[in-house]
């Protein structure tokens, strides 16, 4: 049995705007073991990155604040834990790579200054050793004449070498949980493929449990053990990733897959398109957020929020149908 | 014109389109160019859905707009049926305008958010004459419900929609001219996934209603190959191949293809571990200096001497497949 790196339960983000109250986030629980990759699927809006960023503390307040839920890392809350204690673990335990380089890196610092500050502040290494340290994490990630490069501004990098940039700044503290949020969403295929076969040997190497959210099935399929598929601020589907794609049981998920076409085969029908959009997050409808989009839906489905149970070893869905039969559980 | 029995309705022939590089503020001199289009050929055929592939910043934005002259090009012709539209000036050329239309990517810059959508879609029948007072309302109004909009919502403005309803306004807009040829312009990158496909299941639908002839720009390549007929494969500025989906998806010719293809990530992890991935080194080099040969010789994994000195030329390899590539004959 893997030891658990990070729990959450019950997470819950609100955005308190002019015009009401966005519940972002609406209270997911999922674990993390030491080691696996875990993917966090959904649309944009549906609060995927929020959830994450409420983890690190990283949302602004006001407007947002997380509201409700543990977080616990290592046996400690990352949500209950002072701001000097948070900062310890931000970038040294837990580090975080952004979907868009070009402004995730200052562009008047060079990229020997922006690695190393970390390098100095958490691990306490003087200039000369940070520079080394930072040169050779340069070279990990495969940055050619990596110290001739390192005094280089962010703008001297293609899209491609900033995202290994970032790669090195989250690595260079060798943390025990790589958050990557949508990193390759940004990149063209053939870097898309780079940084994912980079991503994976750092892994096998390092040993770290890696978050990876995107919008991508596709990046999903190759990448993750197991997967959640978050919809309107829930987690509507959880399984191996296996299962996931060979036996899908949310209408939601099912929706994704099918409206998705396959470079390795032809679909001569039409796509099967989710018809509709996802709700407004101010005024969330009664009961289950897909209700009005699912082709399934009942009575039921519009007045209780089905709740996320087991349905398989591994395999949890919130839905009140089962789609392989279209009847109620 | 016609070939093989297929009527043409657009030839392109050495289209090329470079932009200046200058230097000075006052007296500008010129000392450069980028070769964002550098003479591509090919016929798209009536009522045929030709794609457009490639990378960002390899020249295929800029081809589709070269060809309705939106950008005069530098030097190739563009033949609409057998009329040479790189010739045309004034209103002879406005003339032509009425049978070619854009749809742009990005649904929430194209549209003018001061405009009502009955004024942004109506104004093509102003500006030519089409329409106006209540004649245009009414065309507007089908045109809308034609997209799958409610007519009614003419006086509103594009804030009030969401991207995938944008993009029928964009949509709708291009058809008000009942034009023969629309370029799309990468029309569902901007949208997400489960809204993706409810745009293209509308283009195809209108595709068959009104035997519209599309190029359809893209670089999502299962999308493409979903609605292509043909599809054309682009690298800094030159087609690199060119064939029918079919052809080009199972038995691809050029390395690039070849590369690009398989970097794609497949929806299912069963037949993503299957694959052999060819993963490319480096980035697309400067389309302003362009390295000396064959264009991909900078990072291509089958490179020989040749491809440094001579560049390949574009030719037929039988039954409709193009390529340029030293190794293929």
């Amino acid at each position: 049995m893997a030891t658990t790196m990070l729990e959450v339960k019950g997470l819950e983000t609100r955005f308190f705007t002019q015009d009401g109250v966005v519940k972002a986030v609406n209270g997911i629980s999922y674990k993390l073991d030491e080691g696996e990759t875990l993917a966090i699927v959904g649309e944009s809006g549906c609060g995927k990155s929020v959830g994450v960023m409420s983890l690190l503390r990283l949302i602004p307040e006001p407007p947002g604040k997380v509201t409700g839920g543990e977080a616990f890392f290592m046996g400690r809350d990352l949500l209950k834990m002072d701001k000097e204690s948070i900062r310890q673990v931000r970038g040294k335990e837990i580090a975080m790579i952004f979907q868009d380089p070009m402004t995730s890196l200052n562009p008047v610092l060079t990229i020997s200054r922006q690695i190393t500050e970390a390098l100095e502040l958490h691990l306490g290494m003087d200039k000369h050793q940070a520079q080394d340290r930072a040169i050779e994490l340069l070279e990990m990630v495969n940055i050619p004449n990596a110290a001739g490069r390192i005094n280089d501004y962010p703008h001297q990098f293609s899209g491609g070498m900033r995202q290994r940039v970032m790669i090195a700044m989250a690595l260079s503290c060798m943390p025990q949980v790589l958050i990557a949020d949508e990193p390759t969403t940004a990149l063209d295929v053939t870097i898309q493929a780079q940084i994912v076969e980079l991503v994976k040997r750092l892994r096998d190497e390092l040993g770290m449990a890696i978050i990876w959210i995107t919008h991508d099935l596709g990046v999903v399929a190759g990448l993750a053990e197991r997967v959640l598929v978050m919809y309107a601020g829930m987690v509507i589907e959880e399984a191996a990733v296996h299962d996931l794609y060979g036996a899908p049981t949310h209408p939601y998920t099912l929706g994704l897959l099918g409206s998705l076409p396959r470079i390795d085969m032809l679909r001569d029908e039409r796509l099967t398109s989710i018809e509709g959009m996802p709700p407004d997050l101010i005024a969330l409808p009664e009961g289950c957020p897909f209700a009005s989009r699912c082709d399934y839906v009942i009575d039921r489905c519009l007045a209780d929020t089905p709740p996320l149970i087991s349905i398989a070893p591994g395999h949890k869905a919130a839905c009140w149908i089962d789609v392989s039969t279209g009847r109620e559980r | 014109m016609s070939q093989n029995g297929k009527e043409v309705l657009v030839r392109v022939e050495g289209l090329k389109k470079h932009f200046p590089i200058t230097r000075g503020i006052v007296i500008q001199r010129q000392i450069g160019a980028v070769k964002a289009v550098d003479g591509v050929s090919f016929d798209v055929f009536k009522g045929e859905t030709l794609g457009l592939v490639g990378e960002s910043g390899c020249g295929k934005s800029t081809t589709g707009r070269t060809i309705l002259q939106l950008y005069r090009p530098t030097a190739g012709d563009v033949y609409f049926e057998d009329v040479n539209l790189a010739e045309l000036k004034g209103s002879p050329l406005r003339r032509m305008r009425r049978r070619m239309q854009m749809i742009f990517q990005d649904p929430y810059a194209s549209l003018n958010p001061r405009m009502t959508v009955g004024n942004i879609v109506g104004e093509p029948l102003e500006v030519h004459n089409v329409a106006t007072g209540k004649a245009r309302r009414e065309q507007v109004q089908e045109l809308l419900a034609l997209v799958g909009l409610n007519p009614y919502f003419v006086n509103r403005y594009p804030h009030e929609f969401s991207g995938g309803q944008r993009q029928r306004i964009g949509v709708a807009r291009a058809l008000a001219l009942q034009p023969d040829f629309i370029v799309c312009d990468e029309p569902i990158s901007a949208l997400d996934v489960s809204i993706q496909a409810q745009v293209v299941n509308l283009l195809e639908d209108l595709q068959e209603q009104f035997g519209l002839t599309y190029l359809f720009i893209a670089h999502d390549l299962s999308m493409v190959r979903h609605i292509s007929s043909r599809i054309a494969v682009m690298y800094l500025g030159k087609i690199v191949e060119l064939a029918g989906r079919a052809e080009l998806y199972a038995s691809p010719l050029h390395p690039y293809t070849q590369a690009l293809l398989s970097a794609v990530p497949i929806p299912d992890p069963m037949a993503d571990a299957k694959r052999q991935r060819i993963i490319l080194e480096g980035d697309v080099p400067n389309p302003s200096e362009p390295p000396k040969g064959c264009n991909f010789n900078t990072r291509c994994p089958k490179v020989v001497d040749l491809c440094y000195q001579q560049d390949p030329e574009f030719i037929d390899v039988g039954g409709g497949h193009y390529c340029a590539c030293h190794l293929v004959k």
